[in-house]
């Protein structure tokens, strides 16, 4: 941690802070831990990862139950997209990184700029998704298709239906952190994440890290293990 | 001492105090811990009567073999109601969401959690989710699956289940929202001079429960969307006729249920140890190993899911391992009955309400607990799996352990919260009602479970009428407990005397402020003790006699 930011530990604590004015009418009461917000954010990750894992569960299961079904629909995914994906979200990565770094030197105008390049970055990958799914769509592989209720075998149908959630909860989740990184460019310019304030841009790129974290994982899980 | 500080008149309490907003948007928006802990025990109080309903009513309909008040379907939709009701809308949020959320920063010396409005948005979530449940069960087709929402029915049911799955999703959100608070809350807003282990027992169960509440809940989550979305695009996951396989949703399900049962039973258990050590005037026996036994119940609970699964097909080896971890979860559990008796041990016991109904549920309590191993081993449970058996075991660590300690810490912590006085000779006589219904009504389910009779049918063969009728009459006698210690309680508030800062002579942070608390809690900074509950300066005779003097300047005072 920085030296700048607060430990509210010790404030906390320290009870001749604040009190009450003549009327009864509180003053105002200031609280700040940064520490204790990264934790709380942490502990929010876990409970995401938790979340994934409930899917990571379910797709090792029928991998078990359905291991050339499964060989066999893997196949059919466009390794090319994926890679590219993957090459965009760990840019993406750095780029938050350095705009976080950038701030706490002070040089607003850089962090701002790297931030609506991870933006930029989270765009492209949604783009590319959409004409993923789009493609897939385009072929009759959808949830509850003729095609797949009809033509494919019930491991090909369970392998889709897991492919479409968790790619969708995935991407769900990086138009969440572009949501988030709008408010923290709208917050950088107004002042409110400065270089000495700047917890609320560290989480928003913990959860940007975390994005990126279980895509690596849904990368090789679908694409590659044939 | 406690006694030093109390009757201080020039300070202004939480409900008194004026904020930034006025009549009920000052209770609305406001972050205040306390307030928020009052609120939640406004809703949940009120789900809780809602659910209270059901259950009688589902007693009465059991009175006589065949229809007696109402139809099968409407029967189905009572359990239904019921169960989630009384799952998500009381037992789970109940003793972390009201006495968590007002006791936790008074025990460990803050001036609130640590994300005061995080916790806001946890209760109007509970909120969201609770409007949410009874809108659909109200006024939509009434559901029909039991609470558990298994899959294939739950897909194919022509009931709503999308609302109350919705439902049960944002309820999720405000239970990890809480967990998340209280663990942070625990370690960074503790008092300096307090370490962990000089932590009460209460919060160190709120620890652990809250953990649960941060690991298991994401499981919950992402299953019922899964069903949410099966049920309106097909995505063949728990589907059979698409490949899917609905055992695996038993298995999401029960990993974050079962422990889900440790979300209701550790802060009980933790309410059980503080007013044990206090009524005892005594420090808890075999402090560390209660901690750490409240972890390890936590942990090892995480892993005992699907002996809720024995016979849904399973390998032996399987059934084996979790037949194995369910037993080894009693241990920890047993640790904690043991160490309760032996704080009793020698102690200068006080027959308060709150000590009475805990040494009841101490009792109601084993009995529960003991009844699970022959659940948790794999051949009897064979027998026993979805009997009345399963029911009266469940109840009893419901109702006998659970509900009683809720209700214990009401009368526990009443003077903390509003700084009046129950009237306790009302109050014990509702505890020992309370302890003879518990008894009556789920009695009988043991025996007619073990001769065979299944949980939540509607019809039953007249030889098991007789177990009914007892059991209705029970339900009764618990009902009538219950509402003689609410109505007890509600006079209280208008009417009871002034209790002081510590009427019970406790030794926890709490008690060192006077009832009801200031806004920012503490007037003095507190000065925590090594021991949470250090009796060695304690002389009861003292105590009684100040007791009495303190009453009556309280009386001179209002």
């Amino acid at each position: 941690m920085s030296t700048t930011s607060v430990d509210a530990h010790e404030h906390s604590n320290n009870h001749a802070g604040h009190g009450y004015g003549d009327n009864n009418q509180l003053y105002v009461h200031f609280h700040r831990d940064d520490y204790g917000s990264k934790f709380g954010m942490w502990l929010f990750l876990f409970t995401e990862v938790l979340l994934f894992g409930g899917l990571f569960i379910l797709y090792y299961g029928y991998r078990i139950a359905y291991p050339h079904d499964y060989h066999n629909a893997a196949m059919e995914l466009n390794i090319v997209m994926g890679a590219v994906n993957t090459l965009v979200l760990l840019t993406s990565s750095l780029t938050m990184v350095l705009s976080i770094v950038a701030l706490r030197r002070k040089s607003i105008k850089t962090s701002l700029f790297y931030l609506i390049v991870t933006f930029g970055f989270g765009a492209t990958f949604c783009v590319n998704k959409y004409f993923e799914w789009s493609a897939k769509i385009h072929h009759g592989i959808f949830p509850g298709s003729m095609e797949l209720r009809e033509t494919r075998p019930a491991g090909e149908v369970v392998f889709f239906g897991l492919y479409y959630l968790m790619t969708g909860l995935h991407t769900f989740h990086v138009i969440v952190g572009m949501v988030i990184m709008v408010f923290c460019f709208i917050f950088i310019r107004t002042g409110t994440i400065n270089s000495d304030k700047y917890i609320v841009l560290e989480n928003a790129g913990l959860y940007w890290h975390l994005v990126d974290l279980i895509w690596i994982f849904l990368f090789p899980l679908f694409y590659l293990l044939h | 001492m406690s006694m030093n500080t109390t009757t201080n008149k020039n300070y202004t309490n939480f409900f008194q105090v004026k904020t930034k907003h006025k009549g009920l948007l000052a209770w609305l928006l406001t972050t205040d811990h306390k307030r928020i802990g009052i609120m939640y025990l406004v809703s949940i109080l009120s789900f809780f009567l809602v659910g209270l309903t059901f259950a009688f009513m589902m007693r009465l309909e059991m009175l006589t073999p065949g229809p007696t008040i109402v139809d099968a379907q409407t029967y189905n939709s009572f359990f239904t109601l019921h169960g989630m009701i009384m799952v998500f809308l009381f037992i789970i949020p109940g003793i972390p969401a009201v006495f968590g959320n007002f006791f936790l920063p008074l025990q460990i010396g803050a001036d609130d959690v640590a994300f005061p409005r995080i916790n806001l948005l946890s209760y109007y979530l509970y909120l969201a989710g609770a409007f949410l449940a009874l809108y659909s069960l109200i006024f939509q087709t009434h559901i029909d699956t039991g609470w558990t929402f298994y899959v294939p029915y739950s897909l194919r049911t022509g009931t709503d289940v999308t609302l109350p799955l919705i439902a049960a999703f944002i309820l999720g959100f405000s239970s990890i929202v809480t967990g998340l608070n209280f663990i942070t809350t625990m370690h960074r807003m503790r008092i300096k001079g307090m370490t962990m282990f000089q932590m009460p027992l209460f919060s160190w169960s709120l620890y652990s429960t809250a953990w649960i509440q941060v690991l298991a809940t994401p499981i919950i989550g992402i299953t019922i969307v899964l069903v949410l979305l099966e049920r309106s695009f097909g995505f063949g996951i728990f589907d059979p006729t698409l490949g899917g396989d609905p055992v695996l949703y038993q298995h999401l399900f029960w990993i974050y249920s079962h422990p889900a049962v440790y979300i209701m039973a550790i802060p009980a258990f933790g309410v059980i140890s503080d007013v044990v050590a206090t009524f005892s005037r005594k420090s808890i026996f075999g402090y560390k190993v209660m901690a750490y036994s409240t972890m390890s119940i936590a942990f090892i609970g995480y892993l005992v899911w699907a002996h809720h699964m024995f016979t849904s097909g399973m390998s032996d080896t399987a059934r084996t391992v979790f037949s194995f971890l369910t037993f080894f979860v009693a241990i920890p559990t047993g640790v904690k009955v043991f160490n309760w008796v032996a704080t009793l041990w020698r102690g200068t016991i006080v027959m308060s309400s709150p000590m009475l109904m805990a040494l009841s549920a101490i009792f109601l309590f084993s009995i529960g607990g003991l009844t699970g191993l022959h659940l948790g081993s794999i051949s009897t449970d064979v027998h026993l799996h979805d009997t009345y058996f399963v029911i009266a075991h469940f109840h009893y660590v419901i109702i006998g352990g659970i509900l009683s300690m809720f209700i214990a810490a009401m009368h526990f912590w009443f003077p903390k919260m509003f700084g009046k006085m129950h009237n306790e000779k009302v109050a014990k006589v509702g505890v020992v009602m309370y302890f003879i219904g518990a008894n009556v009504l789920y009695f009988p389910m043991f025996i007619m479970g073990y001769m065979g009779m299944p949980r939540r049918y509607f019809d039953y063969l007249p030889e098991f009428q007789i177990y009914h009728v007892v059991s209705t009459v029970g339900s009764w006698i618990l009902i009538t407990a219950i509402l003689l210690m609410f109505t007890n309680l509600l006079i209280a508030i208008f009417k009871g005397k002034p209790a002081g800062s510590n009427p019970w002579g406790a030794k926890t942070l709490e008690w060192t402020m006077p009832s009801p608390p200031p806004l920012l809690n503490f007037i003095d900074t507190p000065v925590p003790s090594k021991d949470p509950y250090d009796y060695s300066d304690h002389d009861e005779r003292i105590f009684r006699d100040l007791k009495n003097k303190e009453n009556i300047i309280n009386q001179e005072n209002s």
